[in-house]
Formats: C-alpha cells, sequence, structure tokens
C-alpha cells in the first residue's frame, strides 16, 4: 500500500486497467474474458488497451452467451486459471445468475475447500445517466446476499486499481463492481475524483478493509461507490455550517468492515447510510444492523437511510434524480440526524 | 440384476463386437456392474431408515437420492476413454459417471453420508460431488453443468495438454439455454469437448416428446456444425464407438462433438417417486442393460458363471467396504458449519 515517489494522474478506468496489467505481467493464467472488451476496451473503459498488450488470446471477445463465457470462467479457474470476466452491466445478471451464484459462489463449500475458484467478476453498475430501470440499478446488495463471493466497489483510481490486484489474486471469486460514474468517462458528467494520482508499481488494497475518506466528528456517513463522491461533496458543504461529517467508503460489501462502522459510529453517535442501491432488504439495513447488533445506545439519534426507493430506476431525468441518492437528499438526511 | 436374461440387442454398425477387444468389453461389463452395485447399496441404505412412512429428511441419507440404474452403459461407454486427467461435469443423477470415471468409492459414498471424510466434507451431498483428483463435478441445476466444462477443457487446451472435458446432461436439459449456449461457444473455439445427452424418455414425469421439438438431440448439433449422432438402444458398445469417435476428434483438436443415448431410468425420479405417470414401467426390467450385456459376453466366450461371480463379488466387496468406511466416519462438527464458504490459504485439503 505504500505509494512510490512514481505516479501517473489517472482515471478510474485507467487505473483498473493498469491494476490488471501489472498482474497480466505477473501471471499468465490471467486472462480477461466479455463482451466488447477487445477491440472496444470494454464499453465502460474496463479493458482498454489490454488487447493490444495482450493480444487476443488472453483478452478475449465473447458471444452474447453470458451463462456459457461466465461458467466458462469457473471451469477455467478450477483447472487453476485466474479469469477475469466482465458481465457488461450488473443488470444482465438475470441470464446467468445459476453460474455466478449456484456454481461460482458454492463450489468452494460443497466441496470443502477442496476446489478453489480464483475467479474475478466485473461488471459495471450504476444510474444517473438516464439509462432506465434495466441499465442503472447497482444490485451489490443481492450479490453481497449471497454466501461464497467477496464483494468490492472502489470509489476512485487508487482502491480500483489496489481492489483489482487483490481481487484477482484472492483465491476464490470475487465480484468488483465498478460504477459508471466513476471512471472518469469523457461521455459522461464529469466527476472531479475520478481522475486522480496513482502509484505505478503495483500494489494491493486490502479486500474487506473500509477507508475513512473524511475524518469527522458530527456525522457519520457510512457508503459506497459513487456515493461517497457526492457524500464529501456534501461535507465540505456543511463544515460551513458547524456539522462536521466523516464519511466511511466501505469499499468492500464482502467481507463488511462492520468494526469501521461501530469504531465510527461510537465517536460521532450519528449514523447516515448512503447506498444507490434499493432501500429495503439491503445494504443499508445492514449497515445499521452493524451497529445495533453490537451495541444500540452508541446511536444518540435515529438513524437515516438515502437510498433508492424502491420502484425501478425511472427514465426521465427529474424523475431518476428524484429517486438516486443525489446531494439534496443527503444533505436533509445528515442535516436532520445531526439536529435530532 | 435380478432380471432374466435377454437376447442382445443388435448392436451398432460401428459398435460391433468385432471391433472392441475381450479385455475392453469385460472392462464396460464391469465398471456397469460397479456402478449398480453402488446404485442398489444406495438403494438399500437410503430406505433402511426413513420408515414408517417415508420421511425424505430422515435416516443416514437424507435428502433427494436420483439413482442412475439403467444408465451405467453411458458412463461406462464413454469414460473407458477417458483418463483421471480428463474432466467430467455430470448431473443431479451423477454416480454413475462418477464410479466410471475413477471417483473415490469411499470418498464419496461418505460424502451421500454426509461424513467429514467425504469429498466435500459432507457440504455437498450426492448433488455436489467434486473430486478434483479425477476433474470430477457435478451440478443439481439441469444444464449448467455443460458451461463449467468448457472452462475446463479451454484450461486443457491453454496448457498445450490433448486432455479434454466430458459434459453430460438429461435430453429435459437440452432445452435449456446452457445447452444451446454452451454448444455454440465450445463449436466456435473448437474446444475439446465432448458433450453427452442421456435421454431417459423422462423429464421427471414429462415424457420427451411433450418437452422436445425434435426426435433426436443429435439433430442439434448440426445447428452448432459439430458431429452429432444418437445411440438409439442403450447399448454399451454403440456408446463405445461413438464416444471413441468423439473423443478421439477433441483430443486431436477438432473441436467438440454431442452424442446422444438413448438410455433407461429403471427406477424413479428421486427415490419416492411412486412413478404413478410412467406407462412403460412393466417393460422396464427387460430392458435392463447389464443382464444384455453379460448375455452377449457368455455368448462371445468372454464370460462364464465363475467371471461374472467374481466381478460381481469384486464390485460388492469394494462397495460395502466404501459404505462402512462411511458409516464409521465421523459426522462434521456443527461449529464448523461456516468454514470453505471461502477459501482457506491452505485450502483445506482433505
Amino acid at each position: 500500500m505504500t505509494a512510490t515517489a512514481d505516479t501517473h494522474r489517472l482515471t478510474t478506468a485507467k487505473a483498473m486497467v493498469d491494476g490488471i496489467t501489472a498482474e497480466m505481467d505477473r501471471d499468465e493464467s490471467v486472462i480477461y474474458l466479455g463482451e466488447d472488451v477487445g477491440a472496444y476496451g470494454g464499453i465502460f473503459g474496463s479493458s482498454t488497451g489490454l488487447l493490444d498488450r495482450f493480444g487476443a488470446t488472453r483478452v478475449i471477445d465473447t458471444p452474447i452467451s453470458e451463462t456459457a463465457f461466465i461458467g466458462l470462467g469457473i471451469g477455467a479457474a478450477v483447472e487453476g486459471m485466474r479469469p477475469i470476466v466482465e458481465l457488461m452491466f450488473v443488470d444482465f445478471f438475470g441470464v446467468c445468475m445459476d453460474q455466478i451464484y449456484n456454481h461460482m459462489a458454492k463450489i468452494s463449500y460443497e466441496s470443502g475447500g477442496n476446489v478453489k475458484v480464483p475467479m474475478v467478476l466485473t461488471t459495471a453498475v450504476g444510474g444517473g445517466y438516464s439509462d432506465g430501470a434495466q441499465h442503472s440499478q447497482c444490485l451489490w446488495g443481492t450479490f453481497a446476499h449471497l454466501p461464497g463471493m467477496k464483494v468490492v466497489a472502489p470509489s476512485n483510481p487508487y482502491d480500483a486499481k489496489g481492489l483489482m490486484a487483490s481481487a484477482i489474486r484472492d483465491d476464490g471469486p470475487v465480484v468488483y463492481m465498478f460504477h459508471k460514474g466513476v471512471m472518469g468517462l469523457v461521455w459522461m458528467a464529469k466527476n472531479q475524483r475520478a481522475i486522480d494520482e496513482v502509484p505505478d508499481e503495483p500494489y494491493t488494497v486490502p479486500i474487506g478493509q473500509a477507508r475513512v475518506a473524511r475524518t469527522g466528528s458530527s456525522v457519520t456517513v457510512v457508503t459506497v461507490s459513487l456515493s461517497v463522491h457526492h457524500a464529501l461533496d456534501v461535507a465540505e458543504k456543511l463544515a460551513g455550517d458547524g456539522i462536521d461529517v466523516e464519511v466511511l467508503d466501505l469499499r468492500s460489501l464482502v467481507p463488511l468492515d462492520r468494526a469501521a462502522i461501530v469504531a465510527s459510529v461510537r465517536k460521532t453517535g450519528r449514523l447516515v447510510v448512503v447506498d444507490e442501491d434499493y432501500l429495503s432488504y439491503g445494504l443499508s439495513g445492514e449497515v445499521v444492523a452493524s451497529v445495533t447488533d453490537v451495541d444500540p445506545s452508541l446511536l444518540r439519534a435515529p438513524v437515516a437511510r438515502v437510498a433508492v426507493p424502491d420502484v425501478p430506476i425511472p427514465y426521465a431525468h427529474a424523475l431518476e434524480y428524484a429517486v438516486l441518492p443525489r446531494h439534496d437528499r443527503i444533505e436533509a438526511a445528515i442535516r436532520a440526524v445531526a439536529a435530532a | 440384476m435380478t432380471v432374466p436374461t435377454a437376447p442382445p440387442p443388435a448392436e451398432a454398425p460401428d459398435g460391433g463386437p468385432e471391433k472392441i477387444e475381450g479385455e475392453t468389453r469385460i472392462d464396460l461389463y464391469r465398471t456397469m456392474v460397479l456402478a449398480r452395485t453402488f446404485e442398489e447399496a444406495m438403494l438399500r441404505e437410503y430406505h433402511s431408515d426413513k420408515r414408517p412412512g417415508f420421511d425424505i429428511g430422515k435416516g443416514l441419507v437424507p435428502g433427494e437420492m436420483h439413482l442412475a440404474a439403467g444408465q451405467e452403459p453411458v458412463a461406462a461407454g464413454v469414460c473407458a476413454h477417458l483418463s483421471t486427467g480428463d474432466a467430467v461435469t455430470a448431473t443431479h443423477r451423477p454416480h454413475h459417471f462418477a464410479i466410471a470415471h475413477g471417483v473415490d468409492l469411499r470418498k464419496m459414498a461418505a460424502e451421500i453420508f454426509g461424513r467429514e471424510t467425504g469429498l466435500g466434507r459432507g457440504r455437498g451431498g450426492h448433488m455436489h460431488l467434486f473430486d478434483p483428483a479425477t476433474h470430477f463435478s457435478c451440478s443439481g441445476i439441469i444444464a449448467e453443468g455443460y458451461p463449467p466444462a468448457l472452462g475446463q477443457a479451454f484450461a486443457f487446451q491453454r496448457k498445450g495438454t490433448d486432455r479434454i472435458a466430458v459434459a453430460v446432461t438429461g435430453e429435459g436439459a437440452a432445452n435449456q439455454g446452457a445447452f444451446h449456449e454452451s454448444l455454440n461457444l465450445a463449436a466456435l473455439w473448437k474446444l475439446p469437448v465432448v458433450f453427452i445427452v442421456e435421454d431417459n424418455d423422462w423429464g421427471i414425469s414429462v415424457p420427451r416428446a411433450e418437452s422436445t421439438s425434435v426426435p433426436s438431440n443429435a439433430a442439434r448439433a448440426a445447428a452448432y456444425d459439430m458431429p452429432g449422432e444418437r445411440i438409439e438402444d442403450n447399448a454399451v458398445e454403440a456408446v463405445y464407438a461413438a464416444a471413441g469417435r468423439a473423443v478421439a476428434r477433441a483430443r486431436a483438436g477438432d473441436g467438440p462433438s454431442l452424442i446422444e443415448v438413448h438410455t433407461l431410468r429403471l427406477w424413479g425420479h428421486f427415490e419416492g417417486d411412486a412413478q404413478a405417470y410412467r406407462k412403460d414401467l412393466e417393460d422396464v426390467p427387460g430392458r435392463d442393460p447389464i443382464p444384455t450385456y453379460e448375455y452377449t459376453l457368455r455368448e462371445a466366450g468372454l464370460l462364464d458363471d465363475a467371471a461374472v461371480q467374481q466381478i460381481r463379488a469384486s464390485a460388492a466387496e469394494k462397495v460395502e467396504d466404501a459404505v462402512t468406511f462411511a458409516k464409521e466416519s465421523p459426522e462434521p462438527d456443527p461449529a464448523q458449519a461456516l468454514r470453505y464458504a471461502f477459501a482457506e490459504p491452505d485450502g483445506g485439503a482433505a
């Protein structure tokens, strides 16, 4: 995790590719498979440049057959390869979930640890650009709910590279969920934190450790991925009003860093959870339970959850922004919890 | 195997006895007898402690139990061409393929009995057998064993070996998307895979005529530009011959093939299945492939009473040893129920 003197300014997408490149350089068993990951370079830039560097035998365009090629990744992993397999949008999991949750995630357990599945499933998540109900979801709560797969969701270039290295080196399956809004794509809304200095040298970010993205004393905001950026924007604004917000970037949903959540709430006594996934039965409730399971008296005020109310993601811009956890809803929640 | 011997069916032209060595023919018989002996023991053990009445969750072997009696010719004929370096992905009815591929009987029985010494330390059960030593696995989800086989074949190809993967499913699964996606991808990438369809006529209670638009799933192979062959009579030597061609093609790097075998489900879909829907039951015992093949080999002078007795005794000894091992093995510690959900550094190898 030690940064060297040599760094480059990279977008999150380029940092992710940087992480993949480093692992492909050091380990021939690492390959990248998926739809439009070759010449196109990944619809969201997740594999840009890999084909030129490693060739078509290691960076492989697949047919639109997610069940077949995700299953292929599983079988290859069982035989000792370390495939990275891309599901273009997480919303497409409906056509291939059996391979993911009944096979990729369960083989280790069903085999009593005798078979390992060292595989990374990368997938694009998130909305905010009017792509409608079938191309805008996060759904990480669904994957995190099902046992046997680690789930990570980086919010920034540094974590994108380091978590990718950890995911590839992990001996079990890791679902790596990259939000389109943090990738630094030139064809989406600009995001100042989607580009940053990233060490040239390989490094790892451990899976299962949250990061305090901003230290504060008044209210804890627990969040992940793009919502980290929104929370930081709001925190800067509220600092002028005397509300000192601590922002915890979970980085991993599985394992969930419950200790970091509790430690922060122990300090502030107030909790807001911001989650771009659906509200009910998901991450936000799990974060709250992480506190109340340990000690409900840590909370000096009712908790607020800012998530997608339980509706499909709308198309029209105004409707979509009404349901996503954007700045205004986050700010209102923090102010309410701080004042309670 | 209490059925009277029956006249031998006509062998397929390519599977004529003259083309198969006598020792190979005896091996095919031996494999089928071992698989059947195992299934008969499982049948006995499964039902021994579920009375009065029938409680599926009761007894030393609880849960669903799908036995493969009658389908032995498929496993024996295919696996005779494999080594333990080749992969096999089987179905929810996996025992005959596991046995024919050389999975350790003790570890397999122990898994079925839910013991710590089992293939999956009691975490898997009879539909989820994973044996790294023989690259064997199975899945309880219809057709979903096909895609992982592609990946195993892909890895073997990448390593520059001539190892192959055999993917097995039933005729009902040939109507699943995973089946068609897998055939396309395997053909597209010329993966060393042999696809096997065990057509036992029944998708639980639905006859194939009510589920499948084509009379032969082998015809579907043509849609993916690969050879397809259907063995109509559950004859082990015809399976052996067809599998030989398909395995050779895969090992040579010429890509996948599909073989459908019209086989026979002697018993229910699962134990406890009363099979009231099954009109063909009266006719079933006479179609048992093992007495039929035994008759063929006796006629050919390859087996006599002593040899048959020896093969049966040897099978019984191995199977009873495995059952005894399973019963005497420790049960998993409930305090360890959470282990192995995630990979452990030491792998927890048995």
